[in-house]
């Protein structure tokens, strides 16, 4: 069922790679699958919200009146490749849409005849009726057991399973779905592989995440972003400029062919002025139609990256506010650290070797299943070659578990007990606080010097543990935040990219001062509540800045809907799944980053483009106006630098070229331009140059040469 | 001297001159437009005209009054000269013909001074000093009062407010346009331009022939001629006559006048921006493609293309002697890319390609500087474009001096970069398409065609300067040039205003290094390659069939 998720997963090739955003490649066989989906979109009812190449649809039929009219190999030339034009604009939105059809077809399927056992009440587990899953309501409770598919959105309420998410997700490793906690929610159309869960219904029928994700892949309900509509304007703007310019060139051209009446008519200059077929070709090469053939095409592709990156936006203007973040606040814990603090170092008083200090903190961490206390046992295996035993090797010990009372945990063992050498022994760790009162409490003395190791972890922004036993300490363990590889580095491409980054932490702020610097982000919020977080929002808001941030919790829900993109995370809860604007299905907090740059790829998509078909215009024109008016006034011979065959060939090649540079394109379209975050000032340069003066001088070297190819084609002298 | 180092050495101290003005002018034109107080005589005038002085405007309101005020002056100078007869001073001349009063009417209070008639056979004194002469100044100050609006929208944040335009147009004309009149008057004066108010006066010529003609207040008129880039001159043949331009030096002088306001705005908008090197980069746009422009006029003129300026060395037909081919070129470049239209040449005798530079600097919009006032807006609206699809460029939705270019702005941008083209192609194509338009060509062949399209071009860019092969005293051209001036004065002017308005009211965004920088060198090069791209795009048809179909052999 899940193959073709995958497969269209593979074809994306992982994301990050060298700091850039990849994309998917283009299908030939994709191509001419999407070539019926094209046809259809010649319907000028249709057709007509793209003006642009709505114009050019109209001189396609108007030239072709004119050729049936008035036939001749040039003029059918010239109106099939003005269909091609107008058909090559539609199979790049076809395409593009094609990808996301694929993927709704395979969310179908998981949605397709699935089946729910209902209780007929929450806690009586051993009576349902079983109904379709689209007549479950919010709030019902189903039971899924293995292999069973999951009937709708919701939470676990009892029980514990691993469910393939990978209908959704693409991810075939099974994920761990519990009761209680953050990992509760499930989709439905997911599969349970093992045991059996109790799932309280959250969404309402019809508007399940999988029915929206088939909504947005497809495309269905997409709406142009602002930056859309506002370069839809400036195209407009330049097509209105350039058919004035054309259509007023007309009794200019009927007074220069009148005053030099010994000049024959030719196939682009009559005594009524420019042919029609080629006025018609000179607005097709003028008007932007290579950025408003790809327009589309290039939003619907940048949706659809997200999708291949597990990210659901839930509008295009979201993806858009992506590229223009500002401030980007991320949660210190999962996403800038491990999410656990870990030991990293056993430091013992004077008089306690290190070793001995290290066996006595393993000892205390046996049966300790905290994260924090099983990253004291490996650290003490790894690094004293400590072997890491089992809590049941040892008898007569007494595990005294941590509680929030004692705020300390360890281990007592009885005299006569062979492990220890015959002593008893009691060892205790935790709270500096809580275990020197132990250590005093049994008569003991502790230093000075505990304090200063304890002071001098804290304020590196380390957690202290200290390590005693009766009467006694041993020494302190450093446990440190520790931050996962190539943040800083990622950070300081955000900086590059103009973005500040500002951690939020629940930590005091010596400690989350120490993490930001070691992390090398801009900024921090310690000791944040939920409030401080929506104000920091608003206050940057304020300054113009837009904010991006991940949440998962039903505390996030404010902030997130106030951030201007807010990512929930896809295992958070469902407020704030409602809240946010995106959803990310991997719930990796760090993809913010990826996403920001889709934003801005997608923008400069869009800017490349644009430029490089404005520029094209400048070679069509050193190709039709000699064209057209060389005849009348020789010395505009000199504009045709290119050399080109006869005034038809010139017309024609620029026609071709023209179409063609539509279909070149497409996979440049759908996959974006490289990207590396950078100053915008060398983004600009960069681009410039490219797309710029590449724009320019591209369609001179691809007119000539299909000038080459085709001036031997009847018509064309 | 070899004629082209003295044309650089002409050029270059024009430029140093300029340079000297920038900052002091700009300054000082900043402070007139952003200070609280207001003198005496500003107080009598607000009490005159009703006005609050402190009372703030939004841009609808700001823009309907300078629909109004416009619309009054036009309204006033037709009466004006339709009535001159039945007025005092108006030295026994007839009412001007309804089409002609018309046109001349909107020539003035638009800034265009388009002027189908020879002033000093058609209107008295009290015409061309209580009408005329104040419409230079006025006009002017409202070109200028709509880029300060302009600049508004862009320093001001979360407001719906723009100024007062009435107060804008008083301080402009006070405070800035009267003093350096005054001064670039008595200077003229000095240098050999005449003011009097004598009736005919009869004068012995170089020949030894005796000629009449009438005098007046040429110096006056001749200093806010060139300063308000109006260009209407006291007598027909404008700058090219010896009592208007006597010298050399003042020709020098002139085309400094018709130069300084329009290079020293740029200060001013960076000083309220609160960033001059903002301003820097838009006055450096402005003079890279002056340069570009006088270079290419003066290589096309100083290379003699054509029979006769081979055999003399250069293109000389046209030219005043005390000017040579060089200062001539100077001048009409300069008139061109400002909205002047003075001119001390016949620009009908420059080659083929020179006119076609000309023609083409007014094609650009005339934003180098251009107009008092209209050159700023303009260039501010090309920055706006060239920001939208750099910006996008650079993965963030455009800003410009933080204010961001979304749909509404670049809307506004596109119809104000769509306004003159339309007016020029389709003011040209009908022209050339009907027989009553195309009867007013005195050249055949493509120079007839360039002459249409001169004048087209002229009008609609609020220029004013002719081709002067055109006999354009006709119902038809001025009616039709008539309305091409209209338009394209106050269309530009409305949506300049409606932008700044739209500006006005967002909160700005703080620059980072992801913002497009815009006071760099690259920045300024990308707007002179749009606008020069963009405009070369749109006019290339009209061109080729005009200039270079005859220029290029």
């Amino acid at each position: 069922m899940s193959t073709h998720v995958l497969e269209s997963s593979s074809q994306a090739p992982t994301p990050k790679k060298n700091g850039r955003v990849g994309g998917g490649l283009l299908d030939p066989k994709q191509m001419i699958r999407s070539l019926p989906d094209a046809l259809k979109k010649l319907n000028p009812a249709t057709m007509w919200r793209n003006p642009v190449m709505f114009i050019v649809e109209i001189g396609a039929v108007f030239t072709t009146v004119l050729a049936i009219i008035d036939p001749s190999w040039f003029a059918w030339a010239i109106v099939v490749w003005l269909w091609m034009t107008v058909v090559f604009a539609n199979l790049a939105e076809a395409v593009a849409e094609g990808r996301g059809k694929a993927q709704a077809a395979t969310l179908r399927a998981a949605k397709r005849d699935s089946t729910a056992r209902r209780l007929k009440s929450r806690d009586d587990h051993a009576q349902w009726d079983v109904i379709g899953a689209a007549e479950l309501q919010q709030g019902d409770y189903v039971i899924v057991e293995a292999g069973e598919i999951i009937p709708g959105d919701g939470d676990v309420i009892d029980g514990i399973a691993s469910v393939d998410e990978s209908a959704i997700t693409g991810e075939s490793a099974p994920v761990i779905r519990e009761s209680g906690g953050d990992r509760s929610a499930v989709t439905g159309g997911t599969k349970v592989l093992s045991d059996r869960i109790i799932v309280q219904i959250t969404q309402k029928p019809g508007e399940s995440f999988v029915d929206r994700m088939i909504a947005l892949v497809e495309g269905a309900n997409r709406q142009k972003t602002p930056n859309e509509i506002a370069l839809n304007i400036l195209l407009a703007a330049l097509t209105i400029i350039f058919l004035v310019a054309t259509a007023t060139m007309q009794p200019l051209a009927i007074y220069s062919k009148e005053i030099n009446p010994g000049v024959p008519d030719s196939l682009a200059l009559t005594g009524d002025g420019v042919t029609g077929i080629v006025l018609v070709s000179l607005i097709v090469c003028l008007i932007p139609t290579t950025i408003g053939a790809l327009l589309s095409a290039i939003g619907i592709a940048g949706m659809d990256r997200l999708v291949q990156r597990n990210v659901l936006a839930m509008s295009g203007r979201a993806v858009e506010a992506a590229g223009d973040v500002s401030t980007l606040l991320l949660d210190k814990t999962g996403t800038i650290t491990l999410g656990n603090r870990q030991a990293s170092e056993f430091v013992p008083v004077p008089g306690v070797s290190e070793h001995e200090l290290a066996q006595a903190a393993q000892l205390s961490s046996l049966a300790d299943e905290t994260p924090e206390g099983r990253s004291i046992v490996v650290y003490a295996k790894q690094a004293y070659g400590l072997r890491e035993r089992q809590p049941g090797e040892l008898s007569h010990a007494e595990w005294v578990p941590f509680t929030a009372q004692t705020r300390m945990s360890g281990v007592n063992i009885a005299p006569d007990s062979g492990a220890s050498g015959g002593d008893g022994r009691e060892v205790r760790k935790g709270a500096a606080t809580a275990v020197m009162k132990w250590v005093r409490d049994a008569g003991g003395h502790p230093t000075d010097e505990v304090g200063h190791l304890v002071d001098g972890i804290s304020a590196s922004g380390g957690t202290p543990l200290v390590v005693a036993e009766k009467g006694r300490v041993l020494g302190v363990i450093h446990l440190k935040d520790v931050v996962k590889d190539g943040m800083r580095e990622r950070f300081d491409e955000m900086r590059r990219m103009g973005i500040r980054t500002v951690m939020i932490t629940g930590d005091n702020p010596l400690t989350a001062k120490a993490i930001a610097d070691e992390a090398g982000v801009d900024d921090f919020l310690a000791e944040a509540t939920p409030e401080d977080k929506l104000a920091l929002i608003r206050k940057e808001q304020e300054g113009g800045r837009l904010v991006a941030m991940t949440g998962d919790g039903t505390n996030d829900a404010p902030a997130l809907a106030q951030s201007d993109v807010g990512v929930a995370m896809s295992t958070g809860t469902s407020a704030a799944k409602e809240a946010g604007n995106m959803v990310d299905l991997d719930s990796n907090p760090t993809k913010l980053i990826e996403i920001v740059e889709i934003g801005k790829q997608l923008l400069i998509t869009r800017g490349a483009l644009t430029t490089f078909s404005i520029a094209n215009d400048i070679a069509k024109y050193f190709a039709i106006i000699p064209a057209m008016f060389a005849a009348v006034y020789p010395g505009l011979d000199a504009l045709n630098i290119m050399r080109l065959a006869s005034p038809q060939s010139a017309t024609l090649s620029a026609v071709i070229f023209n179409a063609l540079i539509i279909i070149a394109l497409i996979p440049l379209a759908l996959r974006g331009v490289m990207y590396r975050p950078s100053s915008a000032s060398k983004l600009l340069s960069r681009n410039l140059y490219v797309y710029g003066l590449g724009g320019i001088v591209v369609p001179f070297l691809g007119i000539k040469l299909i000038d080459l190819l085709i001036q031997f084609l009847p018509g064309m002298s | 001297m070899s004629p082209t180092l003295a044309g650089i050495l002409f050029i270059a101290s024009l430029l140093l001159a300029l340079a000297l003005c920038h900052k002091p002018l700009g300054d000082y034109m900043y402070r007139v437009y952003t200070g609280t107080r207001h003198n005496a005589v500003e107080r009598v005038i607000y009490r005159l005209l009703g006005v609050q002085p402190d009372s703030e405007q939004r841009w609808g309101v700001y823009a309907r009054s300078v629909l109004a005020f416009s619309i009054v002056s036009i309204l006033f100078l037709y009466a004006l000269q339709r009535l001159q007869s039945h007025l005092f001073l108006a030295l026994g001349m007839e009412p001007v013909e309804p089409a002609l009063a018309w046109n001349i009417a909107v020539s003035f209070a638009t800034n265009t001074n388009w002027q189908a008639y020879s002033g000093e056979s058609t209107m008295g004194h009290l015409v061309q000093t209580a009408g005329l002469a104040v419409q230079n100044f006025v006009s002017a100050a409202v070109g200028m009062a709509v880029a300060i609006a302009l600049v508004r929208g862009f320093s001001r944040k979360k407001t719906h407010t723009l100024g007062n335009f009435w107060v804008d147009l008083v301080r402009g004309t006070i405070r800035i346009l009267l003093p350096i009149a005054f001064v670039a008057a008595l200077v003229l004066v000095a240098g050999g331009v005449i003011q009097t108010f004598a009736d005919h006066s009869t004068w012995t010529t170089l020949t030894g022939g005796r000629q009449t003609f009438t005098p007046g207040a040429v110096a006056s008129q001749e200093a806010i001629k060139d300063l308000g880039t109006n260009g209407g001159g006291f007598f027909n043949v404008n700058s090219a006559h010896p009592f208007e331009n006597p010298t050399s030096w003042t020709n020098w002088f002139e085309i400094f006048l018709l130069l300084v306001i329009a290079f020293c705005l740029p200060r001013t908008f960076g000083r309220m921006v609160g960033d001059n090197r903002q301003g820097y980069a838009i006055v450096a746009v402005m003079g890279v493609i002056a340069m570009i422009s006088v270079g290419l006029t003066n290589w096309a003129e100083l290379s003699a293309g054509g029979t006769v300026p081979q055999a003399i060395g250069a293109a000389l037909e046209g030219r005043e002697a005390r000017f040579g081919t060089s200062n001539s070129a100077m001048f009409a470049s300069a008139t061109t890319l400002t909205s002047t239209g003075a001119v001390d040449s016949f620009h009908d005798s420059y080659t083929a390609l020179g006119g076609g530079m000309l023609i083409f600097n007014m094609l650009l919009g005339e934003v180098a500087p251009g107009g008092v006032g209209s050159g700023l807006y303009g260039m501010l609206i090309l920055a706006v474009i060239t920001v939208f699809v750099a910006g996008l460029m650079v993965g963030r939705t455009p800003e410009y001096l933080g204010k961001k270019i979304g749909a509404r702005e670049i809307k506004l941008a596109s119809l104000y970069f769509l306004v003159t083209p339309v007016l020029v192609l389709v003011g040209t194509a009908v022209a050339m398409g009907t027989e009553v338009g195309r009867s007013a060509m005195l050249n055949s062949g493509p120079h007839g065609l360039s002459e249409i399209l001169y004048a087209y071009t002229s009008a609609s860019n609020n220029n004013g300067s002719a081709f002067a092969g055109v006999s354009a005293n006709t119902v038809f051209h001025n009616t039709t040039l008539g309305l091409c001036m209209a338009f394209g004065r106050f269309v530009p002017i409305v949506l300049a205003l409606a932008l700044a308005g739209s500006l006005a009211q967002q909160a700005p965004v703080p620059a980072s290094v992801g913002t497009l920088p815009t006071h760099r060198p690259q920045f300024v090069g990308l707007v002179v390659g749009v606008t020069i791209i963009l405009v070369a795009l749109t006019f290339l048809p009209a061109l080729a069939l005009g200039p270079l179909a005859e220029g290029i052999r």
